[in-house]
């Protein structure tokens, strides 16, 4: 007991040191856990994807698109259950290129199938089906704009010329947290039918295939088969995994990534020193405070206990506040990106980890001075005297 | 006639900085009867603090004996001494050194924390030891709240709580005024006579010694 009443006496004792290190500890702690969040929430959004979804696209890039009469070709492959197809749009709603979202046209209808993590009440999928310039919104979407069922929604494309205006039939939720509430998808149809009247050689022209196979342990040989049916072709295909395919799409941000997870690691390095220099500090100006407790019988475990319990003391506070500072954070930054991301929340393996961080954190920084301090003899310690 | 409280055999100490050996005593003999009070006096640097720390067992002596309350401390480990001091040794500094962040009754309750005495228990010894200083009504003062005598006090309440055989004192009022000094001298006759304790004070002031029954010269190392 009076250990611990001795280790919190000495925490106050410099109260403004002392706050500034948990503050800079807690901040270091912020820093950490959201590039971890946001590092897993790239993966959560990739392991939501389907083992049992191909994406067939250009086997030079996804930017060039396939023509649409493969898709009976690569409907009749046995172990295949359902084909569809998709197209990029890159469109603006109102004008405004802030209002970034991601919007496909895709076809048959029977996609829907395809994406049984796209909740759409009944009712609102039949109106949709039924009607050509109908389209479909995730629900944040439609909170984001503030839409209702029967608006007409005006978009704009870089790509395609000309005013696009969708009437909004029906609005679908994610399965799970992990599904993507942002996008917007309408008739492929229609948006053929409106790029042939701009261009005829437009029309068409598929962006790429989305492929559900009966078993996902056939992705492979499928992959393999519908490549090779279009072996000879002038446009030869490339079919991978969603997965794979999502994580070629952000394979640019690879570099990005690694560096920084070595970041997320230098800055407990930093609180490392940080804590270890408050710790060294502490130590020294205490030598002759040490000196007496061990003329009085105090051995090197009490001084081991001391410097430890404060050092491990002051690192799971900023630990704490930390976690608490970093809820906020996230919290915000899941508003901020919310056009970006499906859902951002701090796993609770992120706070386990980062509690744990501190911990580690506070034993190593205690690690110098308790040497120090139990080498120094009794005599030095004493003689030490301000 | 029983065993004397210390018995220091050709004791020399040298101290060793980089390769140059700094001999500080030589060949001590010196004999301390229990119940004595003794004044180690001498000019600055001829080892008296020295001579202090290793009849003390803070640190051992380079060549011979030195054995106090029967014990010989060349002898014991580390872990050995430490137990041993905490159980034989009342210590007394110039400057007090009382742990800033602790009551006076919490540095009084110190060396009691590596006994096994009850809470209870220890409360009564820390009371009872802070009455003998006159200290009784400042035990919840920090060391900052109280004069250099006060702490000094509170310095010697310590020293006494866990009933040593021996108390070493370095200088004790060094650092105080006359008046202060004048009671903490009181005191350590007090201590002498009352409670009937050894004690070794190292010291400066031909006042303070004229308190002691003996006294003792060192110069350059030696034992006059
Ligand atoms: N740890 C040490 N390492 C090296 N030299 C030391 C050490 N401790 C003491 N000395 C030297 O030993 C000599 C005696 O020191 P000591 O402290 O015993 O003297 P003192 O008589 O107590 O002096 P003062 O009256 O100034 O307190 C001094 O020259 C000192 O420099
Ligand atoms: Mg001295």
């Amino acid at each position: 007991m009076w250990v611990l009443r001795l280790i919190l006496r000495n925490t106050a004792r410099h109260k403004l040191r002392t706050l500034l290190t948990i503050l800079g500890l807690a901040l270091a702690i912020v820093a950490f856990q959201v590039i971890q969040t946001t590092l897993q929430t790239w993966n959560a959004q990739l392991e939501a994807s389907s083992p049992r979804r191909l994406i067939t696209r250009h086997a030079v890039s996804y930017t060039f698109s396939l023509p649409l009469a493969y898709y009976d070709k690569i409907s009749r492959l046995p172990g295949i259950s359902k084909v569809g197809y998709a197209n990029w749009f890159g469109g603006i709603y109102n004008n405004d290129p802030k209002n970034f979202f991601a919007q496909f046209p895709m076809g048959p209808e029977h996609i829907l199938d395809i994406y049984p993590e796209l909740i759409i009440p009944q009712e609102q999928k039949e109106q949709y089906l039924a009607d050509k310039s109908a389209c479909i919104a995730g629900q944040k979407l439609v909170d984001r704009f503030g839409w209702k069922i029967g608006d007409v929604i005006r978009l704009t494309s870089q790509i395609y010329p000309g005013q696009w205006d969708f009437v909004l039939k029906a609005i679908y939720k994610g399965r799970d947290p992990a599904v993507d509430e942002n996008g917007m998808y309408f008739h492929w149809d229609y948006f053929d039918d409106k790029v042939r009247q701009i261009s005829e050689g437009w029309a068409g022209n598929v962006g790429w295939y989305i492929v559900e196979i009966n078993d996902p342990k056939d992705a492979a040989m499928v992959s393999a088969e519908i490549d090779a049916l279009f072996k000879n072709s002038p446009q030869q295909t490339l079919t991978e995994t969603e997965k794979a395919f999502s994580a070629g799409f952000i394979a640019g941000f690879d570099t990005i990534i690694a560096g920084m997870k070595i970041i997320s690691f230098l800055i407990i390095g930093v609180i490392l020193l940080v804590l270890a220099n408050n710790m060294i500090m502490g130590a020294r100006e205490r030598v002759n405070e040490f000196a007496l407790l061990k003329t009085l019988g105090f051995r090197p475990f009490h001084i081991f206990g001391l410097l430890f319990g404060e050092s491990f003391a002051i690192a799971i506070i900023g630990g704490i506040v930390g976690v608490i500072l970093s809820y906020f954070a996230i919290s915000f930054m899941a508003i901020a990106l919310a056009a970006f991301f499906s859902s951002i929340f701090i796993a609770a393996k992120t706070i386990i980890y980062s509690i744990l961080l501190a911990m580690l954190v506070g034993l190593l920084a205690s690690l110098l001075p308790i040497y120090r301090t139990i080498k120094t003899s009794i005599v030095d310690g004493l003689r030490n005297i301000g | 006639m029983s065993e004397p409280m210390v018995k220091i055999n050709a004791v020399s100490k040298v101290y060793h900085r980089d390769s140059i050996q700094i001999p500080v005593l030589q060949n001590i003999n010196l004999t301390i009867e229990e119940g004595d009070f003794l004044a180690l006096m001498g000019p600055s640097g001829s080892g008296k603090t020295t001579l202090l720390n290793l009849i003390a067992g803070l640190d051992r002596p380079s060549a011979g004996d030195v054995i106090v309350a029967g014990e010989n401390i060349s002898s014991l480990s580390e872990g050995g001494l430490a137990e041993w001091r905490s159980r034989h040794v009342g210590f007394i500094f110039q400057f007090y050194n009382l742990i800033p962040v602790l009551t006076a009754y919490e540095n009084v309750e110190l060396p009691l924390l590596l006994t096994k005495l009850s809470k209870k228990e220890r409360h009564e010894h820390v009371e009872l030891a802070l009455k003998v200083v006159g200290l009784e009504d400042r035990m919840k003062h920090f060391p900052r709240q109280l004069s250099g005598g006060q702490e000094q006090r509170v310095a010697i309440a310590r020293a006494l709580v866990t009933d040593p055989s021996i108390i070493l004192a370095d200088e004790p009022t060094g650092d105080l005024d006359k008046i202060s000094a004048e009671e903490i001298l009181v005191l350590l006759s007090r201590l002498n006579s009352e409670f009937k304790k050894t004690i070794i004070m190292v010291t400066h002031d031909p006042r303070a010694a004229e308190r002691a029954h003996t006294r003792r010269y060192l110069d350059k190392g030696e034992l006059a």
